[in-house]
């Protein structure tokens, strides 16, 4: 059992057809391991067994006909966010308790065509606001490497399930860093596509300018895999690219030779960060040097407003988003109350937690007339600023390189009574969201007996050059996703 | 009315649900009245998480075909905003709708030989409806929400304060109506909630350049309720003001059963709708070929047709308004001209006799009745009937005047002894006359109308008339 916990997609998919190995023992294998650690982990929110089981019956009958693709039986957990038709769907909230969409979103309906095996639905920050997985409403996900600690946040759940060898690959959603920041601190690999990479029809909007959805893997060619199995324009997703490229996703390469890598100095000298971390990053980067790219000094003039800009328009569009849960046609439902606002006040203050409600409030504050002007109208302006940063960042590099968080996994509780700490956590990353950039986060090593990951940023639509330097550097370091042991 | 004293100040708001199969933003059949509740919806329109909108080209192509026939500006972009505010008929607590960057702005609409200044069209989705059990929403035990509704697309047009009566008022939707159905942009059938008017009222004293403060309508639904409607509140508005009290700006509504204006509490009462751009919809580029594409399969609009009407075909003011006000009439006139009937007879066919009735003849039947008449081969009372008949069944005139054996009787040797015999029936009425009572004529022209149909009217009443001198 334990040769097919922790095997790569590439390493599955040849046993499968060397049928040395069926998918119904694949998907056993994995609901083996999730028994055996899960209670510790707390990665899963539930799980789909009667659709795993169909699916890997599905997955079975293609590979003996010979219509099997490489992602053909391979077992995914997908972020509580993502719609699935009948599968109880609650955004980490107990304001959706017991939803169960009438409709699949468009990336998991184009994976299930691709023959995967859903595992369950993973834990995550409630509407995928915050970066510990600590704002579920249900319990805290742990680290598998350090159960005391948190597994990064929001796709915390995502993170852990691959890191805990629960899952192959699975999915979470960046709106902030939210792929990103929990592969570095479970040690694996997250990747973040360029905004309208993949159609966000059948995600639960947090901000909607800002989501992409993306996979968390164990090598950077599964995690490319699943992201060219979800990518591409869809019809239901305006916002969504049409322009042609996908073949990017699988013709990459793995050379650095010749490439410019950016170290922008405010990233890499940036408020908060461990010594361990910076080192690890260091380290890095010279691998880097030595496989024969060239690091170059960047600079992002703008990152310090950024935090800031990102702190207005996602709440701004978050607090229209969720105006959505009211209790009028699915979700939690107060009814004693005297009339329809009563009705809306009493089912949102007890549906939502402190975190969303903090959000809202702050998103209606920044759009409300006579602060719009000041707040949200500005933060757009600095978002411009930031984008041209990176454009002319990327005149003189190929590709940014920095660490994906200023620190690594911290303790469960460590900064819940304190937002703007946890605010901090994504400040490496969310400037990729507001400019909609590609970033990937591969491990690079440890600090403190923690997973580092470091992160690479790439042009819009440049997912193949981010994919080549993680992969360059992957071979390169030997660093690999390794499986915890969840002590 | 409001007294000579006061002037009258509306400006109007009309949404026009855009002739389109699907709903603005999803795949959703849009239903008709009367389909049974929430049958046409679906995650997109029911605002079901995660779910997104997509623009429906046909009702932006609608809405710019409007534009356009209103003179409008079009911009090179324009965008969708949010507009934010929670109410149960509204299933994601906010509606698309546009804020800034409308899709046209700055056009005209000719009214009576006048032009009404259009602001802008733009486009939106309507929102769903409410069903209380119980008359009203806070004394209901329950509340149904029905969302057929939800999503489908409107236009919305706002013209400038310049309408200055109901009457204009009136006109002004009708003339809108009558463009719309013009272009084929909408059925704007106001009954089937397709077209809505909502107009915003105000008086001042004449000669007063400042506007008054101003009361909105809603619920208007008809063209007679809106006159009504604004009849009301220009009388409320003057009786307040010139009892020496204020106007207080507010939505009120109209019922119908009380023939009132009522306060309604305004659901928009100090709301702050926190307009942002919809992110989940890029801004949409205009492409001029497209729009100049557009502009040249436009139809000729009713306000060209009126202009013809007159100098070319020589109507009165009246009725070429009135016939160009509704495109089968104008079609019917000019198609029986072209068939060789005279113009003024036409029209005035038209405006007495087919307008009235709503049932149209076929252009060809019409200038051959017309022709029959105008030559004097049968009667106009006769050609009434041959019309009616014709419409309903189809057939020529020709053949109904035939098998009827309509001819009109001119030759006075026959008419005399009929005159004469009317004379001498009717005592009473001859001796009227004679006394001075000149209309007592009318009574025996009856009379002998109904002895013989057939009568040329102008030689039998020549020979009345000298029996009774």
């Amino acid at each position: 059992m334990r040769r097919l916990v922790g095997s790569t997609i590439g390493e599955l998919g040849k046993l499968l057809r060397a049928r040395e190995v069926s998918t119904r023992e694949i998907l056993d294998a994995h609901l083996g391991r999730i028994e055996e650690v899960d209670g510790r982990v707390k990665a899963f929110l539930r799980l789909t067994p009667e659709l795993a089981a169909e699916q890997a019956d599905r997955a079975d009958r293609a590979l003996r006909s010979g219509e099997a693709g490489p992602l053909t039986g391979i077992p995914v957990a997908v972020k509580d966010v993502l719609c699935v038709r009948g599968v109880e769907t609650t955004a980490g909230s107990q304001i959706l308790r017991g939803f169960k969409p009438p409709y699949t979103g468009t990336a998991m309906t184009r994976l299930f065509d691709a023959g995967v095996v859903m595992l369950g639905v993973t834990n995550c920050d409630e509407f995928a606001m915050g970066s510990s997985t600590e704002n579920s409403s249900y319990f805290p996900t742990h680290n598998p490497w350090a159960l005391e600690r948190v597994p990064g946040g929001s796709s915390g759940g995502s993170a852990a399930a691959v890191a805990a060898g629960e899952a192959v690959i699975s999915l979470g959603t960046d709106t902030g860093g939210s792929i990103r920041q929990p592969a570095a601190l479970c040690g694996v690999v997250g990747m973040k596509p360029t905004y309208g990479r993949v159609s966000r029809y059948g995600l639960i909007a947090f901000a909607s300018s800002l989501d992409q959805i993306g996979p968390f893997a164990r090598s950077v060619d599964d995690a490319a895999l699943t992201l060219a199995a979800m990518a591409g324009h869809d019809p239901l997703d305006a916002t969504s690219s049409d322009r042609a490229g996908n073949e990017v996703l699988s013709n990459y390469g793995g050379e650095v030779k010749g490439m410019r890598l950016g170290v922008p100095r405010e990233y890499y000298d940036v408020q908060g960060i461990e010594p361990g971390v910076k080192a690890a990053v260091d380290r890095a980067l010279q691998v880097l040097r030595d496989a024969g790219a060239e690091i170059v000094d960047v600079t992002l003039p703008h990152t310090d407003y950024g935090l800031a800009a990102y702190y207005i328009i996602a709440p701004a569009e978050c607090s229209s988003n969720l105006a959505r849960f009211d209790g009028v046609r699915y979700g939690m439902s107060e009814e004693d109350a005297a009339n329809v606002t009563d009705a809306y006040s009493k089912t949102r203050r007890r549906g939502f937690g402190t975190e969303v409600r903090r959000r809202i409030m702050l998103g209606t504050y920044a759009l409300s007339s006579g602060y719009y002007d000041a707040y949200y109208l500005k933060a757009q302006k600095v978002r411009t600023l930031i984008k041209g940063d990176f454009d002319q960042a990327f005149k003189h590099c190929d590709a940014i390189v920095s660490a994906t968080s200023p620190t690594v996994a911290f303790p469960i509780g460590s900064r819940t009574q304190d937002p703007l700490s946890m605010y901090l956590c994504d400040v490496l990353t969310l400037g990729g969201n507001l400019a909609g950039l590609p970033g990937i986060s591969v491990p690079c090593g440890s600090s403190e007996g923690l997973p580092v990951g470091l992160q690479i940023l790439a042009p819009q639509w440049g997912e193949n050059v981010a994919l080549r330097v993680a992969r360059a550097y992957e071979t390169a370091s030997g660093l690999k996703a390794e499986v915890a042991a969840v002590g | 009315m409001a007294s000579p004293a006061w002037e009258v100040v509306i400006g109007m708001e009309v949404h026009v649900q855009p002739r389109t199969r699907s709903k603005m933003f999803c795949g959703c059949a849009v239903g008709r009245l009367g389909d049974a509740p929430n049958s046409n919806v679906c995650e997109i329109c029911l605002g079901m998480p995660g779910v997104l909108p997509v623009i429906n080209k046909a009702a932006v192509e609608a809405c710019l075909k409007t534009a356009l026939a209103l003179g409008c500006e079009i911009p090179r972009h324009t965008k969708f905003d949010r507009k934010n505010y929670m109410y149960p008929d509204l299933p994601k607590g906010y509606q698309i709708s546009q804020y800034d960057l409308p899709m046209s702005s700055r056009g005209r609409l000719e009214l009576g030989g006048r032009e009404v200044r259009i602001r802008r069209v733009h486009l939106e989705e309507d929102t769903g409806k409410l069903i209380h059990a119980g008359d009203k929403l806070h004394r209901a035990l329950e509340s149904y929400v029905d969302l057929n509704r939800a999503g489908v697309a409107l236009m919305e047009i706002v013209s400038e304060p310049d309408l200055r009566s109901a009457d204009e008022a009136r006109d002004y939707a009708m003339a809108l109506r009558t463009l719309l159905r013009t272009i084929g942009a909408s059925e704007a059938e106001m009954e089937k909630g397709q077209m809505r008017a909502e107009p915003n009222i105000s008086i001042r004293r004449k000669g007063s350049d400042e506007l008054g403060v101003k009361t909105e309508l809603k619920n208007i639904n008809s063209f007679r309720a809106l006159h009504r409607a604004i009849l009301y509140e220009v009388q409320r508005q003057t009786e307040v003001l010139e009892s020496g009290g204020t106007v207080v700006q507010e939505t009120r509504g109209w019922s119908d059963a009380e023939q009132r204006t009522f306060s309604q509490r305004s659901k928009e009462f100090a709301e702050d709708y926190r307009y942002f751009p919809e992110p989940d919809l890029p801004p949409l580029e205009l492409d001029p070929a497209w729009i100049e594409e557009l502009r040249r399969a436009l139809p000729e609009l009713p306000s060209a047709r009126n202009t013809r009407l007159v100098s070319k075909h020589g109507l009165t003011a009246a009725d070429a308004s009135l016939i160009s006000a509704d495109r089968e009439l104008a079609d019917l006139f000019e198609g029986a001209v072209s068939a060789g009937a005279p113009a003024r007879q036409t029209a005035n066919w038209i405006v007495g006799e087919v307008a009235p009735t709503g049932k149209l003849p076929s252009a060809e039947n019409l200038a051959e009745l017309v022709r029959y008449v105008d030559d004097g081969a049968i009667t106009r009372d006769q050609g009434r009937e041959v019309l009616v008949e014709s419409v309903e069944t189809g057939r020529r005139p020709s053949e109904i005047v035939t098998e009827h054996g309509f001819v009109q009787l001119s030759d006075e040797a026959a008419l005399q002894a009929i005159a004469e015999a009317v004379v001498a029936a009717n005592p009473k009425a001859v001796e009227d006359y004679r006394a001075g009572k000149k209309q007592a004529l009318q009574a025996l022209m009856a009379d002998l109308r109904k002895r013989a149909p057939q009568a040329n009217p102008k030689v039998a009443s020549g020979l009345l008339l000298k029996l009774l001198a």
